[in-house]
């Protein structure tokens, strides 16, 4: 446990795309995603041209292929899903070795998997190209809502703390002899959740305590905040740009 | 002033400063959770400008309650507090929070910024400070507890020892009138509780510490009090009251094996 | 596990963005008023807490082992606003830091996994609490159904949103009743686990459970040795919920019509085995399709007779696209004449 999720996918560097203010790559890598995701599905090519671009970007951020696809792994389930599209969607039907398959099941499958990899991958060089704290800021000057990026702020501050505090309950649990093996033991557990919460939530009210207690009035003051210059905005969103001709290219071939 | 204290006192105070006003007033002060369980029972006491005072008690006698009061965090109880003359209340809860600075227990708490400078910059950037002023108080702060270099890191990659002193400059970077510390020597090796110790001597500001470490308190603070039971039960110079048995008994205070407080030479 | 992008078309995905942020720009103000200035560092740790608790294994047998979904749970322990706004920050978080579910998909997640269970989970919970007893037993039970329902009902709001906008056309008919039986088995698991999660708490800190919070007390003085009550100038009030039912008669409409118009197809939300088995149950059920198929209510759904493929899925895209717009900004319209209407704004977050 522990793993997963608190496993960070940055990676720390020193690379052009690494040195990108933070909110032109969350815009481009958004922009980028959205491009994909409008392209027809029959144009092919168009998704390798994608895949191209992309690593490009990967080799631009030293990022290497191996920890790009060993992440893509994310997307096993609808992989799974997608293999059996052709064989439960509707409409005309085709003979491969003679299987019946569903010719909208296989482009349905085929855009679920071009697009979900894509973006998948896109995400992850975001990821390891941008440390937590730039994001945060980056996600901030991108005018979220400050309260929600506050929110995500202290969710990724204490993220640790909580699943270390959850770590050490298991501990104290197996080192008295106790080791959920099935349904009859979710008591157990659902009472270590619920002392968990206890705990993050009177956690939750003694950070408020210590906010207020520096002058904290409801909104967090600004410390820092990311700028970019143009160059570097037409940098990062050479990216999309790219992809959007490429984009338009299958609309109209 | 205050009414005198309904607990049985075992001193006075040092002696009252006629003009200026009190750090701290706390007058008939009574606290009940929304679970239901009452913390405090009508607490009475003064500190002086100036003053290094122990708060004493034990386990669950309200201190940690008492603490959350002197800033504004808990009210809705009965009873009054004033900080420097200013009362207590919703008009003054800005002042009132930058002239009271709380040290709390678990420096995690305190320090939930990404990183120790945007920690430290946080109180005084709330009060408006920004620019190169925010910067120079950010470096004093940090300068004061010997922390200067560890401006750009995390909190969490921090030991224990540094989080405590880094949740100290937090507080002072806001140039409190009263610096309150909740339990500064728990979980400190001796080490990091000499560095503590020399650091909050240096300081020139009020100090109220609430503690159960009875040495620390002896050797830091002239003045003790102790808390029990929801109230005030004694009140004066910190040596007589640990050489007090019948009281500390009385009170569920344990001095560690081996340590007289009769013996300690006296500092201030 | 989350929806990844490619799955639900553009337009759909956008729509289901415009919603997600109106419903968490709604919830933001909601859990400002409930919680003030506490609003970040609360909502930031139960946020924090979500976030780790889907990662506490639960035992079912031989091997395998189920999660927390953690929207019910959620609803519950800190209202319908801040859960909302606690689950789509893990859900935005794993998006952007993990690569968990897709960009673009980010408001189809939000939308059922964040909106949907919480705001069903919550009014049903908020439902049977008052009808039953107020005992901690009816806390328990009220969140057992609450999570059981709130599955199923996020599956049945997936499928709509499919429906609107999937790229690929599978029998949805056939689908949504595969889909809604394993959900209902996920929501079981969902539903032992939060209860007794919800109980456990309850056992604890009560006053915790936003469900089930405000009982005050007199203050008393310990004057000489004698407890006397104290004069209660400023006694404590709890929170009154009641007042801001109109606002959550609007949401819960909302995803009662979702819910109520796509009453078919597959959900993708949250559990890979729920996916694959209603997959693998299609493919056996292969022969049953035709008949499944004009008895599901979509079938006769007018737009099912049009030829091309494209502009049948285009026609049913527009249609609950629109329908979902209005419905959109009906309830926006409703809350911001509401907002303006309001007399005790959030007066307390500028206090100085």
């Amino acid at each position: 446990m522990g793993s997963g999720h608190a496993h960070r996918l940055y990676r720390h560097g020193h690379s052009p795309v690494h040195g990108l203010p933070p909110h032109t790559k969350l815009a481009a890598t958004f922009a980028f995603v959205v491009v994909v995701v409008s392209t027809p599905r029959e144009a092919m090519w168009a998704f390798g041209l994608y895949a191209l671009l992309l690593a490009a970007v990967a080799y631009a951020a030293r990022v290497p292929a191996s920890f790009l696809l060993k992440r893509l792994l994310i997307e096993v389930p609808f992989v799974a899903f997608a293999v059996l599209m052709p064989f439960v969607a509707e409409g005309e039907r085709v003979g491969v070795l003679g299987v019946s398959l569903s010719v909208n099941g296989l482009w349905g499958a085929w855009n679920v998997l071009a697009k979900g990899t894509l973006g998948v991958a896109a995400s992850v060089l975001l990821a390891s190209t941008t440390e937590l704290r730039a994001l945060l800021l980056g996600l901030q000057r991108l005018r979220l809502p400050p309260l929600l990026v506050q929110i995500a702020s202290f969710m990724i501050r204490y993220g640790d703390v909580i699943a270390d505090e959850m770590r050490r309950m298991r501990i104290a649990r197996e080192s008295r002899g106790f080791e959920a093996r099935g349904v009859r033991h979710w008591g157990v557990l659902a009472k270590s959740a619920g002392a968990l919460f206890i705990r993050s939530y009177e956690r939750g009210e003694r950070v408020h305590l210590a906010m207020v207690s520096r002058g904290y009035a409801g909104s967090m003051p600004v410390i820092d905040e990311a700028t970019a210059s143009r160059a570097q905005w037409s940098y990062a969103l050479a990216l999309p740009c790219a992809a959007l001709v490429v984009c338009l290219l299958g609309w109209t071939l | 002033m205050t009414d005198p204290v309904t607990g049985p006192v075992t001193g006075p105070a040092s002696e009252p400063v006629a003009d200026v006003p009190a750090s701290l007033d706390v007058s008939g002060l009574a606290f009940a959770y929304p679970d239901g369980h009452q913390a405090l029972f009508g607490v009475d006491f003064s500190v002086a400008r100036g003053e290094r005072v122990a708060l004493l008690g034990p386990n669950g006698a309200g201190k940690t309650t008492l603490v959350l009061h002197l800033n504004g965090i808990l009210t809705g109880g009965t009873g009054t507090v004033a900080v420097a003359g200013l009362p207590v209340d919703r008009r003054n809860m800005a002042e009132i929070r930058r002239r009271v600075g709380i040290v709390f227990q678990d420096p995690d708490d305190q320090l939930f910024m990404p990183t120790v400078r945007e920690d430290v910059a946080f109180g005084p950037a709330a009060a408006g400070a920004k620019g190169a002023d925010l910067e120079a108080r950010v470096d004093r702060a940090l300068g004061l507890v010997g922390m200067a270099e560890f401006k750009d890191r995390p909190p969490h990659h921090l030991s224990f020892g540094q989080r405590r002193r880094v949740a100290v400059a937090t507080v002072l970077a806001m140039e409190p009138e009263i610096l309150v510390l909740d339990e500064p020597s728990s979980n400190l090796d001796p080490a990091s509780r000499r560095e503590l110790a020399d650091i909050l001597r240096a300081l020139d500001v009020t100090v109220l510490m609430v503690t159960h470490d009875l040495p620390y308190a002896l050797e830091l603070c002239p003045r003790a009090l102790i808390l029990s039971d929801g109230v005030i039960a004694a009140d004066g110079p910190t040596a007589e009251l640990l050489a007090d048995d019948g009281l500390m008994r009385a009170h569920r205070l344990e001095l560690p094996f081996g340590f007289d407080p009769r013996s300690v030479p006296a500092r201030n | 596990m989350h929806v990844p992008d490619g799955f639900i078309n553009a337009p759909t995905s956008a729509v289901t963005g415009v919603v997600a942020a109106g419903a968490v720009a709604v919830s933001l103000r909601g859990a400002r008023r409930e919680l003030d200035e506490r609003t970040a560092p609360l909502a930031g740790l139960v946020a924090a807490f979500i976030f780790a608790v889907q990662m506490l294994n639960f035992p079912v047998a031989a091997g395998t082992s189920g999660h927390l979904l953690g929207g019910a749970l959620a609803a519950i322990l800190v209202g319908p606003y801040t859960g909302v706004l606690c689950v789509s920050v893990v859900l935005l978080m794993q998006g952007i830091l993990f690569a968990d579910g897709g960009l673009t998909a980010l408001g189809v997640n939000i939308t059922d996994m964040a909106i949907v269970t919480t705001v069903v989970a919550y009014a049903l919970f908020r439902g049977l609490v008052k009808v039953l007893p107020r005992t901690r037993r009816s806390v328990t039970v009220a969140s057992f159904v609450a999570a059981l329902v709130s599955v199923p009902a996020a599956a049945l709001a997936f499928t709509f949103l499919y429906w609107i906008g999937g790229t690929t056309d599978v029998a949805i008919g056939k689908v949504a009743t595969a889909m809604i039986g394993v959900h209902v088995l996920i929501g079981i698991g969902e539903a032992a686990i939060t209860a007794l999660t919800v109980g456990a708490v309850v056992a604890v800190r009560p006053d915790l459970v936003y469900g089930a919070r405000g009982l005050g007390q007199r203050l008393k003085l310990r004057v000489n040795g004698e407890l006397v009550d104290a004069p209660s100038d400023t006694g404590p009030a709890p929170a009154p919920v009641a007042a801001r039912s109109h606002r959550k008669v609007w949401i819960t409409g909302l995803v009662a019509s979702l819910v109520l118009a796509g009453f078919v197809s597959f959900y993708a939300s949250a559990d890979p085995d729920g996916l694959e088995k209603v997959a693998s149950d299609k493919g056996i059920d292969e022969k049953a399709e035709e008949h499944a198929n004009a008895d599901s209510p979509l079938a006769d759904y007018g737009v099912e007779d049009i030829a091309d493929a494209r502009v049948s899925g285009g026609l049913a895209g527009v249609i609950g696209v629109g329908v979902t717009v209005v419905a959109g900004s009906a309830v926006f319209w409703a809350v911001r004449r509401r907002r303006s209407d309001d007399t005790s704004p959030s007066s307390t977050e500028t206090t100085v």
